[in-house]
């Protein structure tokens, strides 16, 4: 992977117009390298869900910029004609909820990222396998999701997050619903991916458990970023 | 790329084929409809077609004899026959009563028509023709009735010595054929008490019954009490003649009414079933719109319960052509189960109904088109709510 991770300059977002109008995102700086995963800590309401919504182009900021690898993917307007297309191959996301697509099996919920980019059944279903079989749910693959355990499924999850092998991962209070043994495996899978594949990583988390993982944690406060040094080993 | 939506339905299959299942029984009943109405064409052409004629004639300025009741003198047909261009007239009448067998009774049409003359059933799948001219009868499979059996029309027995099929009449009731005396009998003939209370007013009217003229009132009586009336007088006409110039030569002529074949289809087709086709017709409008209601509904609520995955499969990129094909396809599974189930109930029941159904495959074909495109226009509603979706409500708040 080239140049940044994640480069995010004076980004702004204002949801509606005139005296209803909310200033969700005031001045957030952030840089996330390959191969690191960086935790984002904030009250309820700073704006944590809205910064996640502009990386993964599902909302359009009002102002600053956005670089993603080495493609500047937002200046003033967004630099990309197919957000789709970006999302579909550049960022995994995770959720608090594994949001698993009830109708596929455990292959199919992963191989779907890498089939809707074109690949052949076949060697979508390779990669999810290898995949699952990298974070310990291999055993599972041919399971309904709903007959996996939450951890499972989370992980499964991570999984799907990881199928088209993205540059960066979002992930929105993934241990959330998780007891702190299987967050912190959570964390510790995120960890190794990323080094293995050199994906820049963002953890949301209101998560104390999780929280001294970190090396590097951005804090958000009324839609400013602080940058602070975890207690992560370096 | 793997079906989406062939995955969903696998997936919560019992829900699709209860629901298919309750469609098909709908679309079962509307092919049933149809049917009913193709059946009524098939009975009316039947009834044209197994009467053996080219032409009808019936009383002036009527329609008869199946749409109007048509009563001609039983001599008409004598001086049909001395035109030219007709090579066989024969009378015959119809009458639709109840016929009676031990205890119960059936709804027929009675034939009255002369051995080996048109009228006479075309062709028989038990027994024999009518040989004796009193008292025999043949009979349509679906009265009910067996060779051998007694059956009582009016005041007489008549024994089942033929057994017919697809003799029925417009209506759709089976015929009873019986000799053409009788059957004048049945029709036009007052019972027995009648028949003495007008014998009685006879002989005590003095103009009628006077001194000096011997002979005159057994002549008045036996006048009376003739029937010389039938309904039509089926006519076949030479080969090579043609059937409209003939009817109009019999218009012209015998101041009849003389109805070729086609105009007869004409009155039965468009006339005698137009209410009951226009009935059929309204009711296959609203199983069409309560087919389409229920398809709508049970694909928009499924939708709704899938907003998540919808919104989480926008968000790693499906493309909303993906999605909207993915619900539109289960419409459409929903509507083939529905198609196939129908089909198979309709045909199933088809033989269990009174009246003859008849399954024209065009109709299957047409029906199949018709449900395809409403279960298409049905899920545009819940393909509208999906494309609406916003990806962002995936990552929450
Ligand atoms: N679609 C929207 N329209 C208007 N205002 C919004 C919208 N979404 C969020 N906001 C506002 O923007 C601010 C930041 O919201 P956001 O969801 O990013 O917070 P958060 O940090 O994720 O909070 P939480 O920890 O509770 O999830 C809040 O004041 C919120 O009310
Ligand atoms: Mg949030």
């Amino acid at each position: 992977m080239k140049g940044f991770g994640i480069h995010i300059e004076g980004l702004r977002k204002r949801y509606g117009e005139g005296d209803t109008a909310v200033d969700a995102l005031k001045d957030v700086n952030m840089t996330v390298a390959p191969g690191e995963v960086v935790g984002l800590i904030g009250p309820s309401g700073s704006g944590k869900s809205t910064l996640l919504k502009c990386l993964g182009a599902v909302i359009e900021p009002t102002a600053g910029r956005m670089i993603l690898g080495d493609e500047v993917i937002f200046e003033d307007g967004w630099k990309i004609a197919d957000l789709r297309a970006l999302r579909r191959d550049r960022i995994g996301f995770v959720f608090q909820a594994p949001y698993l697509i009830p109708f596929l099996d455990v292959t199919d919920n992963v191989a779907l990222l890498p089939m809707l980019a074109g690949k052949p059944n076949g060697e979508a279903r390779k990669r999810a396998n290898e995949l699952l079989d990298a974070l310990d749910v291999g055993h599972r693959a041919k399971a309904n999701p709903s007959q996996l355990s939450g951890g499972e499924q989370q992980r499964v999850a991570i999984a799907r997050a990881l199928a088209n092998q993205p540059p960066v991962i979002l992930a929105d209070e993934p241990t959330a619903p998780l007891d702190s043994e299987r967050a912190l495996s959570v964390v510790r899978i995120l960890n190794d991916m990323a080094r293995q594949f050199r994906t820049a990583i963002i953890v949301v988390t209101h998560d104390e458990k999780i929280i001294p993982t970190f090396k590097r944690i951005y804090h958000i406060r009324d839609g400013k970023t602080f940058e602070e040094r975890g207690l992560g080993a370096a | 790329m793997i079906s989406l939506a062939g995955r969903d339905i696998l997936h919560s299959w019992s829900k699709f084929v209860l629901t298919g299942i309750g469609l098909g029984l709908l679309i079962g009943v509307t092919l049933s409809m149809a049917g009913i109405y193709r059946g009524m064409v098939d009975d009316a052409k039947a009834l044209l077609n197994n009467s053996g004629a080219d032409i009808w004639v019936v009383q002036q300025e009527t329609q008869g004899p199946y749409a109007e009741s048509s009563s001609l003198h039983d001599d008409v047909y004598r001086a049909l026959l001395a035109l030219p261009g007709i090579s066989r007239a024969a009378n015959v009448t119809y009458l639709t009563m109840q016929v009676r067998l031990g205890n119960t009774d059936v709804r027929t049409m009675v034939v009255g028509f002369e051995p080996g003359q048109p009228g006479e059933p075309s062709y028989l799948v038990a027994g024999r023709q009518i040989t004796r001219s009193h008292y025999e009868a043949v009979a349509d499979v679906k009265t009910g009735f067996q060779l051998g059996d007694t059956i009582r029309i009016r005041r007489h027995d008549y024994r089942v010595v033929g057994l017919t099929r697809r003799m029925v009449s417009s209506g759709g009731d089976p015929m009873v054929f019986i000799p053409l005396k009788d059957a004048q009998e049945a029709q036009f003939l007052k019972d027995n008490d009648a028949i003495l209370n007008e014998r009685a007013r006879t002989t005590a009217n003095p103009t009628l019954n006077r001194p000096g003229v011997p002979g005159l009132l057994d002549a008045i009586l036996a006048s009376q009490n003739a029937n010389h009336n039938v309904n039509a007088v089926l006519v076949q006409i030479a080969p090579g003649t043609e059937p409209d110039h003939v009817a109009s030569e019999i218009r012209r002529w015998k101041h009849l009414q003389a109805f070729t074949r086609a105009q007869m289809e004409e009155i039965l087709v468009s006339k005698l079933i137009a209410t009951s086709a226009k009935q059929i017709g309204m009711f296959l409008v609203i199983l069409a719109i309560v087919s389409a209601a229920i398809v709508a509904f049970i694909i928009y609520t499924m939708t709704l319960g899938k907003i998540r995955e919808i919104a989480v499969l926008k968000l790693i990129g499906t493309r909303n052509r993906t999605i909207a094909g993915m619900i539109l396809q289960q419409a459409m599974g929903l509507g083939l189960i529905g198609f196939i189930v129908g089909k198979t109930v309709a045909t199933l029941w088809a033989p269990i109904f009174p009246k003859f159904v008849l399954l024209e495959p065009g109709d299957a074909v047409r029906g199949f088109i018709v449900v395809m495109l409403i279960c298409a226009l049905a899920s545009t509603l819940a393909i509208r709510v999906a494309l609406r979706v916003d990806p962002a409500t995936a990552i929450g708040g």
